[in-house]
């Protein structure tokens, strides 16, 4: 499961990380986004997958998963969803007052 | 801690206070009236000590600054410190009251002024008395930085500028070598006391790094002192106001090379590579100022060569007594290291009359309103004490009795021609060029003198057209040049006086081995009958005479020389070529793409994370521990690649944006199946809002345009992302296998004891790291009020902006 696991990551960074190389605005959001779910990936992968129950005392199971990463991941979530809506927002906005989404064509003055 | 640590503290300390005085007292009281007490109480504090050292007594202060490196700032007063120090407060009292006069106090910022000459003044105290290289060498750049300042005090002047611009670069070059040199020095003596490296001489002297340390620590010493070729900076540094000239740049910070080779004597002496290296570059110094100062026709630049051309002097004067410290010179090392005391005494002199010259010349530009000697003539009847005051100085500066440089240039020569009698270091055959050298240049002297003086003064009165009414200079202006040039006459009377009070003491501060041995003693008289130095300064004078008279016939060569071999041309040569140099490796790297930088710091990242991996055996893969994993669960897997590559290959932006989604919830069944409730539960909620607000965006961003990017450029970018996912997978398979440490998660379980709370993973988030959800929220609320101000600007702006486009 880890080693399935492990490549799927490569491959989501893989994608991720193409996507954000390439100009258009909307596919670097898209590439962080994707990015952001193999960080997560990763993150519950590195504890081990699937060691016991879900990390919830009322189930009276006697193991348990790696409740940590669980909760690093949670805050990721989060983090993620609000770098990503002010992402996308700024990215509209950057649109509307610049009239380009071309990452190449925003590139401020030209004495800067 | 001793109360002499406030001489130099007090400079730094009475800084602060300056600004205040001069937003109270401006334009009442002259700011200058508040900082003349400061070199007159370190002036008399230090006077203090004069008896004392003149009995021979040193005295050393630590003042522990960093005890755990063993840098501690060691004062060190003996005569060679002290003689300096007297020289800084002294000059320093008369320029600043020179200063009151001179800077308008209704226009010029006199608080950065005198702040830069108060930190100048301390870090110049700080550099004579320090014992310790490192701290030494930090006041050594801080007299460089202040020197920057005080030239680009008139900074709106083009010309202010560069003069300061290269003087730093310049004496910074030198600053940094000489660091170098005394790193090595540390290195082969192991301790970083000059006291202590002058004990071990022996040492230094037999050892291989002797030659480096020797030309990195001369380096520093011949860009503070402008010596040949380092010696553009000097003629530069005059746009700076004229009292710094006087002080800075000819009395006291140029002469900081002079100490430090003074100091260092003792640790290189002996040697016929520090012996030729300070001689001849000194010499050369010689030459090249006297003979370029003739050339000049602005008052102020003439003065610098001048100075220049001094200094070579002073240093060859240094060089050739150090002859007295080689190991087979016997009994004769007394006479050469009378070399090393008309270092001292001229050195002393050139302060006086060079300040005088420079008083004086700022005092005529300061009445008249230029100091272009073509421009200027006859003004003797107008000026008559300002006359007195440059006759005083230029006679003394040409060597002539009765004034003090006649006693130092004799003895100048005495020593070229004692030193043409060594046996040794080969001066059986140069001893005579460096005499020849030497009279050429004093008759070149004479003559620049000569040209300051009767250029100036004498002659037809000139018509030119003045802007300033003509007058005689205030009193109080005349007074400090007067005071150098009483001194400079009294000097040339009792020279004895000062001999034995101070630069005796200093002569033995210099040759504290050679002291030990023989005894050093001189007595100076003005009169010291028929020799061949004397008819050598008879020869100068004739000779001086006849080509002055002359001179207007045998300029033109000067105007021939090719302005493309100056040094100055071949220094700006060098400093644009370094320009667009590293403009062109600048610009070929930062491109102003997002997109290069970006694959610049993942390309790092691949390199230093699979480099490190691979280097340091990091890389483990370990199958057993591995869950098992059913059908399901592969098909859930590769319907995520599938959803991922949809996003990267589709064409349209809503097929994108809805198999970003769909990864989302893939990642929901995926918590689910691994025991994770509260995250399955989060990112549902999250990849709805998420799926909503891009299909919001969508309405209104363009539709996704075809990538028509050159192939190398998607090539780069598909090695990178290759790259970067192979990395992460060989991360996370890493990451896995090795377990070097039992996971710390054991504590969470007693949740319920601890924080009466029945799912572990919220009782992580509220109550043990409460702090971090506390923080979370609050990048939440800030990227929410983002959002809310990007969209409620374009509101207020919107048909402006839907307009420009």
């Amino acid at each position: 499961m880890e080693t399935c696991m492990s490549i799927v990551i490569g491959i989501l960074f893989a994608i991720g990380t193409y996507l954000i190389l390439s100009k258009t605005l909307l596919r670097i959001i898209l590439g962080t986004s994707i990015i952001g779910h193999g960080v997560n990936l990763l993150l519950l992968t590195m504890g081990g997958l699937k060691k016991g129950g879900p990390p919830l005392l009322s189930l009276n199971t006697l193991t348990f998963t790696d409740p940590l990463p669980q909760a690093l991941i949670l805050t990721a979530i989060v983090i993620n969803f609000a770098t990503t809506a002010l992402f996308l927002v700024l990215s509209y906005r950057a649109y509307k007052v610049l009239g380009t989404d071309d990452v190449e064509q925003l590139r401020g003055y030209n004495d800067e | 801690m001793s109360w002499f640590y406030l001489f130099i503290a007090l400079p730094f300390l009475y800084a602060i206070t300056v600004p205040f005085l001069y937003h109270k007292f401006n334009p009442r009281i002259h700011t200058g009236w508040f900082i003349l007490i400061v070199p007159l109480v370190i002036f008399c504090g230090l006077s203090s000590y004069i008896p004392a050292i003149s009995a021979g007594e040193t005295f050393c202060l630590t003042f522990p600054w960093i005890p755990a490196y063993d840098i501690n700032a060691v004062a060190y007063i003996d005569g060679l410190s002290l003689i300096f120090a007297l020289i800084i407060a002294g000059m320093g009292f008369l320029v600043i009251c020179y200063s009151i006069y001179y800077m308008s106090k209704f226009k010029e910022a006199l608080h950065n002024f005198y702040i830069y000459l108060l930190l100048f003044m301390g870090s110049m105290l700080g550099l004579v008395f320090s014992d310790n290289i490192f701290v030494l060498y930090v006041f050594w750049e801080m007299t460089s930085i202040s020197s920057f300042l005080l030239i680009a005090y008139w900074y709106e002047r083009e010309k202010s500028r560069s003069g300061a611009q290269k003087s730093l670069l310049i004496t910074v070059f030198g600053g940094l070598s000489m660091l170098a040199g005394f790193i090595l020095l540390s290195m082969i003596t192991d301790t970083y006391s000059i006291r202590e490296m002058i004990s071990k001489a022996a040492i230094i002297q037999s050892h291989s790094l002797f030659i480096p340390a020797m030309i990195l620590v001369l380096l520093g010493a011949f860009t503070k002192s402008a010596q040949f070729p380092f010696s553009i900076w000097l003629p530069d540094a005059m746009e700076a106001p004229t009292p710094i000239s006087a002080y800075l740049h000819s009395a006291t910070m140029v002469k900081a090379g002079i100490y430090l080779v003074a100091r260092c004597t003792t640790i290189f002496g002996g040697s016929a590579a520090w012996f030729w290296l300070v001689t001849g570059i000194g010499m050369v110094t010689l030459l090249y100022g006297s003979i370029n100062a003739v050339r000049q026709t602005d008052l102020k630049a003439l003065l610098a060569y001048s100075t220049i051309g001094q200094l070579g002097l002073i240093m060859s004067l240094l060089g050739l007594g150090s002859a007295a410290l080689y190991s087979k010179v016997g009994n004769e090392g007394a006479v050469y290291a009378i070399a090393i005391f008309a270092a001292i005494f001229h050195m002393l002199n050139h302060s006086t009359f060079k300040g005088c010259l420079f008083m004086a010349v700022g005092i005529i530009d300061h009445e008249i309103g230029t100091r272009d000697i073509r421009k200027l003539g006859g003004l003797m009847h107008f000026m008559p004490i300002s006359f007195l005051l440059v006759l005083i100085g230029s006679f003394a500066m040409a060597g002539l009795p009765p004034f003090n440089g006649f006693l130092s240039k004799e003895l100048f020569f005495t020593s070229l021609l004692n030193a043409a009698e060594m046996s040794f270091f080969n001066m059986n055959i140069w001893g005579i060029i460096l005499v020849i050298m030497a009279w050429v240049a004093s008759v070149f002297t004479f003559i620049y003198c000569m040209i300051i003086l009767i250029k100036t003064f004498l002659g037809e009165k000139k018509d030119y057209k003045l802007k300033q009414k003509e007058h005689q200079a205030f009193l109080s202006m005349l007074m400090p040049p007067l005071i150098l040039a009483i001194l400079v006459i009294v000097m040339f009377f009792y020279p004895n006086v000062l001999v034995q009070h101070l630069l005796q003491p200093a002569w033995v501060a210099i040759l504290p081995t050679l002291a030990a041995t023989v005894p050093l003693q001189i007595v100076i008289s003005p009169w010291h009958g028929f020799n061949t130095a004397l008819l050598l300064t008879i020869g100068v004078i004739l000779a001086g005479t006849l080509l002055y008279k002359t001179h207007e016939k045998w300029r033109s060569p000067y105007r021939f020389y090719p302005q493309t071999f100056t040094i100055n041309n071949m220094y700006d040569w060098v400093l644009e070529k370094i320009e667009t140099c590293s403009r062109a490796v600048t610009n070929w790297y930062m491109t102003g793409f997002l997109r290069d930088y970006l694959v610049y710091i993942l390309g790092f990242t691949i390199l230093l994370v699979g480099g490190a991996a691979v280097l340091f055996e990091g890389l483990a893969f370990e199958f057993s521990r591995n869950a098992a994993v059913n059908m399901y669960e592969l098909l859930l897997l590769s319907s995520m690649v599938i959803s991922a590559l949809t996003v990267l290959l589709a064409k349209s932006r809503l097929t994108s944006v809805i198999a970003v989604g769909t990864l989302g919830y893939m990642m929901v069944l995926f918590f689910v199946l691994l025991r994770a409730p509260d995250l399955a539960l989060t990112q549902l909620v999250v990849e709805t809002i998420t799926t909503v607000l891009f299909l919001l965006c969508l309405y209104h961003l363009p539709k996704l345009k075809r990538e028509n990017s050159p192939l190398r450029f998607k090539i780069v970018n598909g090695v990178v992302s290759v790259g970067i996912g192979v990395v992460m997978t060989m991360v996370a398979f890493s990451a896995y296998s090795n377990h070097s440490f039992a996971p710390i998660s054991s504590f969470y379980l007693n949740a319920d004891k601890l924080a009466g709370a029945r799912n572990i993973v919220n009782a992580i988030l509220v109550d043990f790291r409460g702090f971090d959800t506390m923080l979370e929220i609050l990048v939440l609320t800030i990227a929410g009020l983002g959002v809310y101000i990007l969209i409620k600007l374009q509101l207020a702006r919107g048909k402006e902006n839907e307009g420009t486009k």
